[in-house]
């Protein structure tokens, strides 16, 4: 099912190829706690970079580092900081390939250029500089509560996610963690990771003109309708999606003719769909089942969740014969029970 | 004797660096004076990784004759004389030459950790049996050497070896990984970017399943029922069950209806698959398929069925119902997954 672009898609698309062109590459060495090595794994890149002939400079690096660190930074050019802020002329005019800059998360002091060091380094890819550097999942800006949920504290700086998933590359440095603490960290770092590569590998099947159903992640779409046992379809899809870290979305295809009851059933469906959080799709078509499978493969669906049903002709026969992407799992109706 | 502890570095390709990681580590035991050999190493004839060997003892490999030529493996036997603290395995999903002993080398590991020796191993994430379809639909490869996923889930730490698509692709365009012709086939074959995203996400939500797994050890709850047949989509059916009976923590079993008197190689063939996944089999005569499925599901305490589709019918059996249809009518008090035949 090849999805077209409009005009102003297409013109959007180009214009940020355009950009990303002339913009310098963007590589984020992403941990789960200080010390896991990520700025050994980064200067060690840069080291062989510079061995493959690449123009490599340090324009930031950290007061408090192990002497493996040290004795790797050392080897390097440095751009002095300026006032504890990256001196953003000197890298300008320097104008290296690559940028090696520790701790991305980092606040400039007040009457800096940026607040933020995560906007330098978007001034410096600007320039056509390319930049490494290395985050800990604590200082995502989006994660923080989680963060906060496993150990209790919330970072005081942080990085939008937006930013990360603009990196061109991002890899992870994975380790075994010693405390349950850290292992619930570790997890995420590692979500975080998978999820920002989903998102590139999206755009790069989009970008290249492939649209294709690649169940890596699970996506669990609840077809609500009337009479179906909506709570229980929510709340299995809601911890299915949760076991499996996928997705959950829940879908409505309007009828006519439905009793007043009934709509304030659907209505109270669809609430409790947002409130666990599912994406929630409204659809207007007179066709039930090839507007689910439309939606179940635009939204790359790989477990379809429907309400048993008692009627002679029902849509389930004709959701098997249509549907072989993805699992049908059928759901028994409440006063059943 | 308590059993050794067994540490797998998971990756998503050949050449992102499983084996230089383990090496890595091996040396750093060996500095804190630990008692380390190679038990089993491959080369790929890649120097800095062969580098790395350097000052580590080697228990010199077993020659077996095969169909005319000369194959070598892990002699298991002489690294349990030798007895060390720790041993190197590399290629944890390799399949063994027969008259090796030992069918697999998972086995050959386990028989390691048995005798309390520690093991370091490496495997891709696409030998998981649990994910051959899911490969398969995602790079066009049927992976052959898989490993049941409960011998990586009883691993005491799986280690995610990350490298990203774009830095594998420079190694092997640099001849780091493959000699330069079959570089090339594979740039274009296997290694294409969107393959090597894909499976790098697998590696990385598996390992996040693996670190989850022994946060939150298992609660019983939920029983998945998988019902097998002779038809070659019951392979997909079991991986596809045990999944998210794993995902879940459901326990798994599975269920064969057979006919009165029905022997079918093929069935035997999925019960011993199922087995090997430690899914529990039962095989119960009837001629009503969709009646005793019910049946058993409600005696078993069963929460949800798992059924494949029913293949086309000729025209004149269209008028009936077919086996999913009956039991869809037969027990709707229960979840019914019918599963997806992920055809490419």
């Amino acid at each position: 099912m090849d999805r077209r672009l409009n005009p102003d898609e297409l013109l959007r698309r180009v214009q940020a190829e355009e950009r990303r062109e002339k913009r310098g590459r963007l590589k984020v060495f992403l941990g789960y706690a200080p010390r896991v090595g990520k700025s050994l794994r980064m200067f060690d890149e840069g080291r062989r970079r510079r061995e493959r002939g690449q123009d490599v400079v340090v324009a930031a690096a950290q007061d408090k580092v192990t002497d493996d660190v040290h004795q790797l930074v050392s080897k390097f050019e440095a751009i002095p900081q300026l006032g504890g802020a990256i001196d953003l002329a000197s890298v300008f005019r320097r104008h290296p390939a690559t940028c090696l800059i520790d701790a991305l998360a980092y606040d400039n002091p007040a009457g800096s250029r940026n607040a933020q060091r995560w906007q330098d380094v978007g001034e410096i890819l600007d320039q056509g500089i390319g930049v490494i550097t290395a985050l800990n999942v604590h200082h995502i800006r989006e994660q923080q509560d989680e963060v906060e949920r496993i150990t209790g504290k919330r970072a005081a700086r942080s990085v939008p996610e937006a930013f990360l998933r603009e990196a061109d590359e991002i890899e992870v440095v994975d380790t075994p963690a010693d405390t349950r603490e850290l292992a619930e960290l570790r997890e995420l770092a590692l979500l975080v990771a998978a999820d920002v590569v989903d998102h590139q590998l999206q755009a790069y099947l989009e970008c290249h003109g492939v649209t294709a159903h690649w169940g890596t992640q699970e996506r669990i779409l609840v077809c609500l309708t009337a009479r179906s046992d909506a709570e229980a379809m929510l709340k299995s899809g809601h911890r299915n999606a949760r076991r499996f870290h996928g997705a959950l979305l829940a879908a409505y295809v309007e009828q006519d003719g439905l009793k007043p009851e009934e709509r304030e059933k659907i209505a109270q469906h669809l609430a409790l769909a947002r409130e666990l959080g599912a994406e929630v799709h409204c659809l207007k078509s007179g066709d039930f089942v090839s507007a689910i499978i439309d939606l179940a493969h635009r939204e790359r669906i790989t477990q379809l969740f429907l309400g048993h049903t008692q009627r002679q002709h029902s849509p389930i026969e004709k959701l098997l014969d249509a549907a072989d992407e993805f699992d049908i799992r059928l759901f028994p109706h409440g006063e059943q029970k | 004797m308590s059993t050794g502890r067994l540490k797998v570095y998971l990756g998503y390709a050949a050449g992102v660096g499983k084996t230089y990681r383990m090496l890595e580590e091996a040396q750093a035991l060996k500095a804190k004076g630990v008692d380390i050999v190679i038990g089993y190493f491959e080369p790929h004839g890649r120097a800095d990784t062969i580098a790395m060997t350097n000052g580590l003892e080697t228990v010199p490999r077993r020659r077996i004759q095969y169909g005319g030529s000369v194959f070598e493996e892990m002699d298991t036997d002489a690294v349990l004389r030798r007895k060390p603290h720790t041993a190197l395995v590399d290629e944890f999903a390799h399949s063994n030459i027969p008259g090796s002993g030992r069918e697999k080398r998972w086995q050959d590991v386990h028989t390691l950790l048995q005798a309390g020796i520690d093991v370091l191993t490496t495997m891709n994430v696409q030998h998981l049996e649990s994910l051959n379809d899911q490969v398969w639909h995602v790079t066009g490869v049927r992976v052959r050497e898989t490993i049941p996923d409960w011998v990586v889930d009883e691993a005491d730490e799986v280690v995610l070896v990350d490298l990203t698509p774009r830095a594998l692709r420079n190694r092997i365009e640099r001849g780091a990984v493959y000699a330069p012709e079959k570089a090339r086939r594979a740039m274009e074959n296997f290694f294409t970017e969107a393959n090597l995203s894909a499976l790098r996400e697998l590696a990385m939500r598996h390992t996040a399943h693996e670190v989850e797994e022994k946060l939150f050890p298992p609660k019983p709850g939920e029983r998945i029922l998988i019902c097998l047949t002779g038809n070659p989509s019951s392979a997909n059916l079991i991986r596809r069950g045990k999944r998210v009976a794993d995902y879940l923590q459901a326990d798994c079993l599975a269920v064969h209806v057979a006919l009165p008197g029905e022997t079918d190689g093929a069935v035997a063939r999925h019960m011993n698959f199922a087995r090997n996944l430690r899914i529990q089999t039962h095989v119960i005569e009837g001629d009503e398929i969709a009646r005793t499925i019910a049946e058993f599901a409600h005696t078993q305490r069963v929460t949800q069925i798992f059924m494949g589709r029913s293949g086309p019918r000729p025209w004149w059996k269209r008028f009936g119902e077919t086996v999913v249809q009956q039991v869809v009518r037969q027990a709707r008090d229960l979840q019914i997954t019918i599963v997806a035949e992920r055809r490419r």
